[in-house]
Parts: C-alpha cells; structure tokens; sequence
C-alpha cells in the first residue's frame, strides 16, 4: 500500500551556543491515507519541529519526508508551498487567521492564492458546515476563540486537501470549546476522507487518533 | 503581469485598508507628494512672479543685444513663439541747440517699448517746484520728429520743453520730460544726457554710419516658458558681438535676492523630502511586521515566495498610484489658494504653473515608496513559513543595513535632482545624516548613563536603556519632527527678522558717480551743508583686462556671453586698506602688507566674476588703465553683498598702488524723501556728477524678501505636517510592543495607575531629550541658512531652547498618553491573546 506520508532518518540539529543540539534524532514512521495520526510529547520533545518538517514548513538537517510520493527536500522551497497549496491544510494552536480579513475572506485566501473561481461561494458554504454562516463578515478579533478555530477549521479543508497538520489545536481553547472544535475536526476529516497529523500533549486528544507517535528528547519511542 | 495576482493584490488591499494597515503609509505618502507639488508648483509660480516684476528693472524679460542691427531671425523667433516684441537702438552722440553742445546719448526706440515697466514722463518744465511730480505713464513712444529727455539734458543745455535741439541732421522738438526712466540704473558708464528719439527717425539723422558705436537691442517679453524656449533657441545662434541678457545678467543685486529666494525655498522643499522619507521608512516598518505572519500564513497555505512578494509589490504600486494622484490633486489646490490668497501674486496674473513640478512630485513619492519598502518586502518574501508554529522567528534582518542603504540612496537621488545641484545635495545631506547620526548616538548615550545613575526610579531608564536602538531611532525620528516646528516657529522668524533688518529704511538708494578728486573735500561739505551723513567715496579707476598669466584676453575665447561682454568692456578698479563692509573673503587673503606688497601688487577679486573669466588664487592679471599696463597678483577673492545697495568692486588692490592712474570717485548715499532737493542742489552745484536713483531697485530686493518672508510660512506648513506625520509614525511605532509590555505587567500585578505613570515618565524622558536635540538641529539648521543662504547673522534665541525642551516634554507625553490610553485600561489576556 502506498504511503502519503513517509519520514526517513529525519534528523534536526541546530547549533546553540557552539554546541550542536539535536532536536529530533533519526525518525521513522509512515501514514497511509484516510488514517489519523497523534503526535505526543512534552514540551520541548520536538514535536512541533517534527510536523514543520513534515509539512515542508522547515528544512532538516537529515533525512527526508516523502509527502503523496514527492521527496520534499528535493523540492525548492516554492515548489515545497505549490504542494502544501494542492496537497496540507493546516489548523494551528494560535488560530493564524489574518486580522485585517473577515472570516469569509480569510477562508477564500486559499483558493485565491490557488486562483480558482467561486472562492466566495465555496468557503461560505465551508463556514456554514462549521456553522458560521451568520459570521462571515466579522473580523476574527470580533469572534471567540472556539469560533476563530472553526474560521481556521473551514479554511484547512475548503481547498479539499489530502492532508491536514494540526498543531496543538486546542491549545488555546478552554475545554468545552476544545472538544466541540475537536469533534468537528473529525467529522470533516471523515467525511472528506483526509489524513490528519495532529500533534499535541492531550492524551484524551491522542486517544481519538487512530495511532500515535510519542516523542521524548527527539526521539520516536512509540510507534 | 499576473492579473490573478493582481486582482487578488486589489481586493487584498481593499481589506486592509477597511482595518486601517495603510492609513499612515498613505498619509505619508499623501505628505510627501502633497508637500513637494505644493513647494514645488508654489516656489516656481513665486519665483516667475519675482522675476517678472523684477524684469521691470530691464523693460524686458530677455534682450538680444548687438553691436549690429539684430538679425530679423530672432524677430521671427519670438513672435512665432508668442512674444511681444520691441527694438532699441542707442549711441553716443553731439546733441546742440544754438548756444550749448552736449555728447548725450541717444536712445531711439521703438513701439511697445517698454514691454516691462513703464516709461514716467511729464510735460511740465523743469523749474524746481514741479521737479518731483510722479509724471505719468507714457503710453506710447515720442513722436516723429520730437524727443523725450532726462533732467540733465534739461539742466545742462539750458533748454525748456518745446524748444528745438539739433540731432545730426534732424532738428527735433523736445516735447516731454523723463521722469523715471526704465533701465537708466544699468549703466554706470552712461553718465551723459540721454535722449528718447521714435526709431524711425533714426535713419533721418545721419547718425548711423559705419564706425558708429550703437548698440541695437531686441527686447522680449512674455509667458515664461515661452521667453525660456526662446532663449534656448538663440543661445547656440548667438554671433560674436551679440549677447543675451535677462535681470539676472544685468542687475546683480537683484539675481542675488532671487538667489536666495531660490535656495530657500528650495530648502524647504528638501525639508520636506527628509521628513516624507523618514515618515514613509517608519510607516514602511510598522507595516511590513504587521504583516510578517501574515505572509508566513499564506506561503502556510501555498503561496509561494514570488506570489507572497507581487501580492504586496502590486498593493505597493496601487496604493502608491492612488496616493501620488490624490497628492498631487492637493498640491495643486493647495498651491491656487496659495496663490489666490496672496495678492501681489494674483496681481501679476501668472501664467498656470507648468506640469513638471506635479510630475516631479509624483515620480518622487512613488521613489520614495518604493526606495523605503521595497527591501521591506523583500523581508516579507522571505519570512520562513514555520513562523507559523514558531512565534520567535522574525523577520530575516540581514537586509535591514541594505534597505536603509538603498532608501537611503533613493532619497539622495531625489535631493541631487531636486537640489538641481550635487554639491548643495550632498552637504545639505551629510549634514543631516551626520546630524541625525550624532543625535542617535547622544540619545543612545544618555539612556544608558540613565539607567546607570543611582535612582530610585532607575527600572524605568534600565527599560528605556534596553530597548536603546529602537528608542534612540525614536528619538531621531521625534527630533527630526520637532526640529521643524521650531524651524517653522521660531528660527523662521528671527531669520527674515535679521534679513529685512540688514536692508534697513536708510539703505542707499542713490549713486553718486564721477566724483572728481579734486571735488571730494567740497561734495562732502556740501552733504553736511545739507543736513545729510557725509558719505564715503571710493576711488575708482577705469581698467580692460589684457592678460592672465601673460596670455592675452580675448572676448571670444568664452563661449560664454557673459564671459565674453566682462573680457570685452572696461572693468572699475578701486583700492581699499581694509576689507570694504559687505565684502567678505573666501578663498586666501587680505592684503599681506599694509602697502599694497614691496615685491609683488595684490589684486583681490570678486568670486564670481574670476569663476566666470577663469581666473584663480595665484594668477596673474594685467591690465590695460589709459593706456598703461598694471600687472597685479591675485591674492585674494571675495563674496559681495549685492543687495546691500552699498559700492562695490569686482577688482580691488592695495592703496597705492593705482596713484598714478586718473581716478573717478563713487559713493552711495541715502537721500531721505523730504531731501529730495538736496540731490537737485547737488546736480546744480557739480553739473558733472551723475546721481542715479536705485530706489526702484530697493524696493524690488525689499519686495522679493517680504514675499519670501509671506509665503515662507505656506511653504513651510507642509514641512510642519510632514514633521508630524512623523511624530505620529514614530510612535505608532514602537507601540505594539508597548501594548504587549503593558500586558505583561498588568498581569504581573501592576495597576493602571501604575502603567500611566510609568508610561509618562518614559514618554516625558523621550520628550526631552527629542525636544533638545531639536532645539540643537533647529539652531545648526538655522545658522547655516543664515551664513550660507541668507550672509546674515544668527544666534539662536533662549526661547527655541525653552521651547524645545518643554514642548518636546509636552507633545510626546500628550501624543503618547492618545496613543496608549486606551491600551492600559484593557484586560491584559485580552492583549496577549491577540
């Protein structure tokens, strides 16, 4: 079976004050599609640093990623966002919706990078499965934080993507708020049929996944 | 292009305008184009309005003078190029009645003479009483057969009004009296009579002959575009024997003041660049890490680094289209009511400013935009995607020495061009970025000794100490902002203060030439018999330069007309022990000793003409004095005041050195109004004196300076906007890391009394130190206008340094308490969330 996500001896090492410190040491793991991966570890574990590299964000010191059979760091860093566009949608813990775009617009800037028509109709009809429907004019600093996640929500899978990175999702939302902004992740993540990479210390969160991965001192010590 | 990209460019810019990101990016750039048509369009209708008053001086604003009739080429060029045109032609001559014969100069002329200024004459006789009636403005020229005629004509032929006087053939009627004749101020040699006759008369008289010394003039007039494509076409044509003149070559006392009115208006207009730029660089910085995670979401969502970079470089340019039109749309309203609302401007019905201003100032704003965000957004281009996920990553700043470099050369450029002058851009600019480097340092400087001194209140300078670069960057910008509001205030006043004083009520406005030495001691009794100062007289003795360095002079070794008429004519020398008043010497040194030199003869020249004839320190010259050879060394060169209405030399020696020469003297003295028979006595008492009348003169300088003066404060009301916009800019700018430290300490417990006074004390402190070192350049600045622009004296006043300290105190704490009321009152988790 064909793997949309392959990490091969992925490695990171920056250098801190002289020294070299290894971030993430030697990784391994595949994800097939259609499946649900959680990502788990402490602060510090190099977690985050591990789905920048996977989704292309940042480049490793070892190793490759092969993302829907592309070796990533063959790529330029152009070619690297061409494929993010067509391929990763992406939810982070902070939101990263743009302050000076409504919802709506922040859910059609996408598909207008992409340059496709009827962005407008497609991502209000994103907001309204997120039941935002009566909020697409409003500013994101006008919204919660449960509503600006599901703004970020719409704007991840209105391009349809193969894959989605989320980064600690809930994060920033209080607990009620986390698990609706959850559940609804996961139901458009099946509905759609995408492959989810979710990291997160949430072990509740993790549970939900249908595998996870747990980091420690940038290693993989679960798979 | 990519039109998706630049559609999608649009609506982005559409959105970001709706939350306000370029508000102060397009009232920077609202300023900078507003403010440089504004001066530029403004400055330019001044100055055409100066000059054409001041053509006046000439009855024309541009004359082709021969020693031959006029080729009819120009005619024909100056009327297919719209001009209004007229003809002079005029000689020494014998002019006779039945007793007396008299060389008078003869003046014939032709219709529409004079084309500027006007003629005064009068048809009353020349007993004393009636002598000082205005006249009236001859409309027209004397007809066939009679002539007009000065006083002195009057005085010395023992003639009245009606009687006939013999001009080579012709015997003509004198029919009117000249009161005010329009150039006779030009010429100091012409120390004869002279005479008005019609130009077609003049071939009756038999006076036009081969050999005869006349000098025919074409005069023009009209739009000044016109007059300067004219010009243009005719200087490459010009002959040998022919030269163009405009007020400026004429009359230097009056190309001086509009001098000086240029450069200083061009200096405002250079203010406003420095502050445009500045405002435009902040604004450019504020925007661009507004916009850094902006840029990392989309190349998140799959921009890539070319699509990130046009979105912006076309929301650029749009914003930069729409910014420079509406800006220039406000100069040019700005500028009519400008003009409407000064009155001697809409008196002299300017012809509509040209369209090279606008488009100098729109080409400057969008180089301006460009120079200062274009490196910018070659950050944002680059911005790492992970910024996403990884707050701390910031803007790649490898670039930033690059993109000052780069604005800063953009704005060089634009200074040199606007300059119209390398040398003049250049020092005006490494003084103001020496300048602003020396204030940055001392502001630097002083945070960190701050934080040093044993103080109660010490975290509060240790907090201003940390963020030492970007304060003290604050504190130039706020500095550079306040030092032109006290520009505008204060140092403008007391500048053209000191200048109209220097040019005071009792400024000379008579000449008096021809002073025969033997006449000194009694002309200056006469003066004290009249009540009047007894005036200084200048010796003066008549010389043509032959030779530099042994090489002999000929006119048409310079190309230049000028040049070529200073070679050819006859150049007045006149000695002095000491550096005459006004004169001041720039390049070596007064007399070396007291005598005029045992070894060698001095000569001290004045800078422009041995700029002008090619002439150095060290060189030299001979000349040709009735017919014996005067050599001499230049040791000195000297800058005059011209508008000081005082004598002066282009060549100077040492006394002695000329005794042997035949010597004139000259003076010039002021002749109170209700004096005025006093000079009438003068005449009487030495017929052979030469009085001229400057007044008209006088009253051009004291014009173009009150004018200045005037419209000075419009000018600089933009430079006043522009100074703070950037107040505003620096501020804004380092505002949301205020927001963010307010925060921070809220949760930490600090109550918003607490911030406030806090905030205060730092704003108080940026305050004062902005406002001293505003008060600092606002002096520098100001005292170099006054020694390299106006030659005038200039301390600073104690008010500026009040001013500066306790305004700059006040205006950033105000400013700063705006900015940032808002903020202390806000829920900390509410800041830090967003």
């Amino acid at each position: 079976m064909a793997f949309i996500v392959q990490a091969i001896n992925l490695g990171k090492q920056v250098s801190s004050g002289g020294q070299p410190l290894h971030i993430l040491h030697d990784v391994n793991f595949n994800v097939e599609a259609h499946e649900s991966l959680a990502i788990l570890g402490a602060s510090g574990s190099g977690k985050s640093t591990l789905l920048g590299l996977l989704a292309g964000l940042d480049v490793p010191t070892q190793g490759t990623v092969m993302l829907d059979g592309n070796d990533l760091f063959q790529f330029d860093e152009d070619q690297r966002a061409r494929l993010r566009g067509r391929l990763a949608g992406f939810v982070f813990q902070s939101f990263q919706l743009l302050p000076a775009l409504s919802a709506l617009e922040n859910v059609m800037l996408p598909l207008e990078l992409q340059g496709q028509d009827h962005a407008r109709e497609q991502a209000a009809e994103v907001l309204e499965k997120v039941g935002l429907a009566h909020r697409l004019t409003h500013l994101p600093k006008h919204l919660s934080g449960g509503e600006q996640q599901r703004v970020a929500l719409a704007r991840a899978f209105v391009s349809r993507p193969k894959i989605l990175f989320a980064d600690e999702p809930t994060g920033n939302l209080d607990a009620a708020t986390g698990t609706q902004v959850i559940k609804l992740m996961m139901e458009m993540n099946r509905t759609q049929g995408t492959t989810l990479i979710l990291v997160t210390h949430d072990e509740a969160l993790a549970n939900q996944c249908d595998r996870q991965l747990r980091l420690l001192g940038g290693k993989l010590v679960q798979d | 292009m990519n039109f998706h990209l630049v559609s999608l460019g649009v609506s982005m810019l559409r959105r970001d305008w709706r939350a306000g990101e370029w508000r102060i990016l397009l009232l920077a750039l609202l300023l900078a184009t507003g403010s440089i048509s504004t001066v530029g369009l403004f400055s330019d209708r001044v100055k055409q309005a100066l000059q054409q008053e001041s053509h006046a001086l000439l009855g024309a604003d541009l004359r082709v003078t021969s020693v031959r009739p006029v080729s009819p080429d120009y005619r024909e060029e100056a009327i297919r190029l719209g001009l209004r045109v007229s003809a002079t032609a005029n000689f020494p001559s014998m002019l006779s009645t039945d007793s007396h014969n008299l060389l008078g100069e003869i003046l014939a002329i032709d219709k529409g003479y004079p084309l500027r200024g006007a003629l005064r004459i009068s048809d009353h006789s020349n007993d004393t009483d009636t002598l000082h009636d205005d006249g009236k403005i001859a409309n027209t020229i004397p007809e066939r057969g009679t002539i007009w005629a000065d006083e002195r004509l009057f005085r010395r032929l023992d003639v009245k009004l009606g009687q006939s006087i013999q001009v080579g053939n012709l015997k003509m009627r004198l029919s009117e009296r000249v009161v005010k004749d329009v150039d006779q101020a030009l010429s100091f040699t012409s120390i004869a009579p002279r005479i008005q006759i019609n130009m077609a008369d003049l071939p009756a008289t038999g006076l036009v002959q081969e050999g005869s010394r006349i000098t025919y003039r074409l005069l023009v007039a009209g739009n000044a575009q016109a007059v300067a494509k004219f010009r243009q076409w005719a200087e490459p044509r010009l002959q040998n024997g022919e030269k163009l003149e405009d007020v400026r070559d004429a009359r230097p006392e009056i190309r001086q003041s509009l001098e000086r009115a240029d450069h200083f208006l061009g200096l405002a207009a250079l203010m406003t660049y420095v502050l445009a730029g500045i405002a435009m660089a902040l604004a450019a910085r504020q925007f661009i890490s507004r916009h850094l995670d902006a840029c990392a979401v989309m190349r998140c969502l799959g921009a890539t680094q070319n699509q990130v970079m046009g979105l912006f470089l076309y929301q650029f340019i749009l914003l930069g289209l729409a910014g420079i039109l509406l800006g220039c749309l406000i100069g040019w309203a700005v500028q009519a009511i400008l003009v409407a609302s000064v009155q001697s401007l809409q008196a002299a019905n300017l012809p509509s400013p040209g369209l090279m201003p606008v488009i100098q100032a729109g080409l400057s704003g969008m180089t301006l935009l460009m120079g200062f965000t274009f490196l910018p957004l070659w950050q944002l281009k680059s911005v790492t995607p992970l910024r996403v996920i990884r707050r701390e990553l910031g803007p790649p700043n490898r670039n930033t020495g690059l993109m000052y470099a780069i604005g800063g050369s953009v704005l060089i450029g634009l200074f040199v061009w606007q300059a119209g002058s390398i040398k003049l851009g250049l020092t005006v600019l490494a003084g103001l970025g020496g300048g602003m480097t020396l204030f940055g340092l001392i502001a630097w400087f002083s945070l960190r000794l701050l934080s040093r001194l044993p103080m109660s209140n010490r975290h509060l300078f240790t907090n201003l100490a940390r963020h030492g670069k970007a304060n003290a960057i604050q504190i130039v910008a706020l500095s550079i902002g306040g030092m032109s509001l006290l520009l505008l205030t204060l140092v403008r006043s007391e500048l053209m203060q000191n200048w109209i004083e220097r040019l005071p009520p009792d400024a000379p406005n008579r000449f008096i030439v021809n002073v025969q030495p033997e006449q000194r001691v009694a002309v200056q009794q006469f003066f004290i018999r009249q009540g009047l100062p007894q005036p200084s007289l200048s010796p003066m003795v008549r010389g043509r330069l032959i030779a530099i360095n042994g090489r002999p002079v000929k006119g048409d070794d310079y190309p230049d007309s000028r040049a070529r008429a200073l070679a050819e004519r006859e150049t007045n020398l006149s000695w002095s022990a000491d550096v005459p008043a006004g004169n001041r010497v720039v390049q070596g040194s007064w007399w070396h000793s007291a005598t005029g030199g045992v070894n060698e003869h001095e000569i001290s020249m004045e800078e422009g003409i041995a700029t002008t004839l090619g002439i150095k320190l060290g060189d030299t010259l001979a000349y040709d004095i009735a017919g014996d050879e005067f050599q001499g060394k230049v040791t000195s060169l000297r800058k005059l005041r011209w508008d000081s209405m005082q004598v002066n030399f282009f060549v100077m020696t040492a006394p002695g050195l000329l005794d042997n020469y035949p010597a004139s003297y000259i003076s010039s003295f002021y002749l109170p109004r209700d004096k005025l028979r006093s000079g009438d006595a003068l005449l009487k008492a030495f017929p052979n004196l030469l009085v001229i009348d400057t007044e008209a003169i006088i009253r051009q300088v004291r014009h173009i300076m009150d004018q200045i003066a005037q419209t000075l404060g419009a000018v600089f009301m933009f430079t006043l906007l522009s100074g703070l916009a950037v107040l505003y800019a620096a501020l804004l700018a380092t505002r949301d890391e205020r927001v963010l430290q307010a925060a921070i300490l809220r949760t930490l417990g600090a109550d918003s009394r607490y911030l406030h006074r806090q905030q205060l004390i730092e704003f108080a402190l940026l305050g004062t130190l902005s406002g001293l070192l505003a008060a600092a350049g606002a002096a520098g600045l100001g005292w170099i206008l006054a020694r390299n622009v106006l030659e005038i004296h200039f301390s600073a006043p104690a008010t500026l340094w009040l001013s500066g300290l306790i305004g700059g105190m006040a205006i950033v704490m105000l400013a700063g308490w705006l900015v940032m009321r808002k903020i202390v009152k806000l829920p900390p988790l509410i800041i830090l969330n967003t």
